[in-house]
């Protein structure tokens, strides 16, 4: 498949390089190698099957997407309902392993931040990943109590990108120093940004940059 | 009432870290101790961190390639496995089958090595300070071989996106044969430093037991969860790169302690 990527495609044109004309209904070998394929869009399709339709049966119009992609199936659903929904898969479809929790911040839009939930499940062998659009400053509710695992990834997702979540034993940073200021993973946060003041008071130094 | 000092309290709340004496991760605990038992820890784990995130927001996926190498340097090949695999799913294409195969190969080399070196420093941290020589001397080996083939022993950066930088070299094949034929006997003479002596025993029996549910329930695979007695391995689960034409064991314990997850290892060297 690497020989798709190259412009010109030459592979095919030796075996038919025999005087004859490329003519007659292309052959299935000779497909193979057809020029690249346009980049793919992200044009996810209907995910279909048992366990979507208990999900859209049981959550309804709180569900914006039950979609595949690159077979990976993905929910996306609104804040409130997502917590919920993980604890339902978690008792009733047996995706018990929070694999990561984790956020994307899409300064542009509305509602910034893409929470994300990657779930697998041991019995099926399948992946499944909860999506949910929060907006700066909205406190989505802690899956801590579903799936203790989430704890850290919580506090880690609070500390890059400074969203609280509700019900959390323990919302404090943990990565960066406690008393940063800032939240290193927003899009608007420059990559030679700092906490020039606690810079300062902690290395010493002007500037690390 | 009885006047009560501070002596009279039983915790004592100790800092060990972050410039642990086996610095192999700098981690910072903060331990609350009743003489010699700890009664609870409190842990810092943001020492390592180094926001290779946001370096990549700032580089383009060829030029973020090997700073994977660096998120874990003793599995510098698996790492770059794992991101160009991500990187061509998104691209919607697959590397060629003979690219596939040389990267089986060096990844599990790789493998290899990573578990030598944890057998090595693990033996040095519980107090055996022969095995670690055994180890590296194999270990020195797989990195030969790294070296010979793309001019580096641990930032590899050795895959590219859509399959290799470079060819196999003339030789390859036998070095690595060579390997393979002479490490099994090499993981005897490990087993014969720690399997059955006595004082590693002693210190790894029951130590640090989790459960095959607390492994789910905190996030934990690998040989950990295997010693729990789960038989789950990612390459027999969703098999990659084409594992799914090779024939393996998946080595399974069942305590969950230190014990099992150092047995689950020894297995694994020995199933390539």
């Amino acid at each position: 498949m690497a020989d798709e990527q190259k412009p010109e495609g030459p592979v095919p044109s030796a075996p038919e390089g025999q005087g004859t004309p490329p003519a007659g209904p292309p052959k299935p070998a000779a497909a193979a190698h057809a020029p690249p394929k346009p980049p793919p869009e992200m044009a996810a399709t209907p995910w279909e099957g048992d366990l979507p339709n208990q999900i859209r049966e049981r959550f309804g119009d709180q569900i914006n997407a039950c979609s595949t992609y690159l077979g990976q199936n993905f929910v996306v659903i609104k804040p409130e309902a997502a917590v919920p929904l993980i604890e339902f898969l978690k008792l009733e479809a047996d995706f018990d392993y929070l694999v990561d929790l984790t956020a994307v911040d899409y300064p542009k839009r509305a509602e910034r931040f893409e929470l994300f939930y990657i779930l697998y499940s041991f019995a099926r062998n399948e992946r499944l990943r909860i999506k949910t659009m929060i907006a700066d400053g909205a406190k989505p509710a802690t899956a801590v109590g579903v799936h203790v695992g989430a704890n850290w990834l919580e506090r880690e997702v609070f500390d890059m990108f400074g969203i609280q979540f509700e019900g959390h034993p323990d919302m404090r940073r943990i990565l960066m120093p406690e008393e940063w200021e800032g939240f290193p993973l927003r899009k608007d946060y420059g990559i030679l940004k700092q906490d020039d003041r606690w810079v300062r008071e902690n290395l010493g130094i002007e500037s690390g940059q | 009432m009885a006047e009560t000092t501070f002596l009279d309290s039983t915790e004592l709340v100790l800092n060990m870290g972050p410039q642990h004496p086996s610095t192999h991760g700098v981690l910072r605990v903060i331990l609350k101790l009743d003489g010699e038992k700890v009664n609870g820890t409190e842990c810092v784990i943001g020492y390592l961190h180094r926001g290779v995130e946001k370096i990549g927001e700032n580089r383009t996926y060829q030029q973020f390639a090997p700073y994977v190498d660096r998120m874990d340097y003793v599995a510098a090949v698996s790492n770059g496995l794992g991101y160009c695999l991500a990187v061509e799913k998104l691209l919607n294409m697959e590397a060629p089958p003979r690219a596939q195969v040389t990267r089986v190969i060096l990844t599990e080399l790789n493998r290899i090595a990573s578990h030598l070196l944890w057998l090595g420093t693990h033996a040095l941290d519980i107090g055996a300070i022969t095995p670690v020589f055994y180890c590296f001397r194999e270990r020195e080996e797989v990195l030969k071989i790294f070296e010979n083939y793309c001019g580096a022993r641990l930032t590899t950066h050795a895959f590219r996106i859509g399959g290799l930088l470079y060819e196999l070299y003339d030789g390859f094949e036998q070095e690595v044969k060579t390997f393979c034929d002479s490490f099994l006997p090499r993981v005897d003479e490990y087993e014969e430093l720690l399997t059955n002596n006595r004082i590693w025993v002693n210190r790894l029996k029951g130590v640090g037991i989790l459960s095959a549910e607390e492994c789910k329930e905190y996030g934990v695979t690998g040989p950990v969860l295997r010693a729990a007695g789960v038989k789950w391995d990612l390459r027999k689960a969703q098999p990659y790169s084409g594992y799914e034409q090779y024939d393996f064991d998946i080595p399974t314990r069942t305590d969950g302690d230190t014990y099992d997850r150092y047995m689950v290892r020894m297995e694994e060297m020995r199933t390539m």
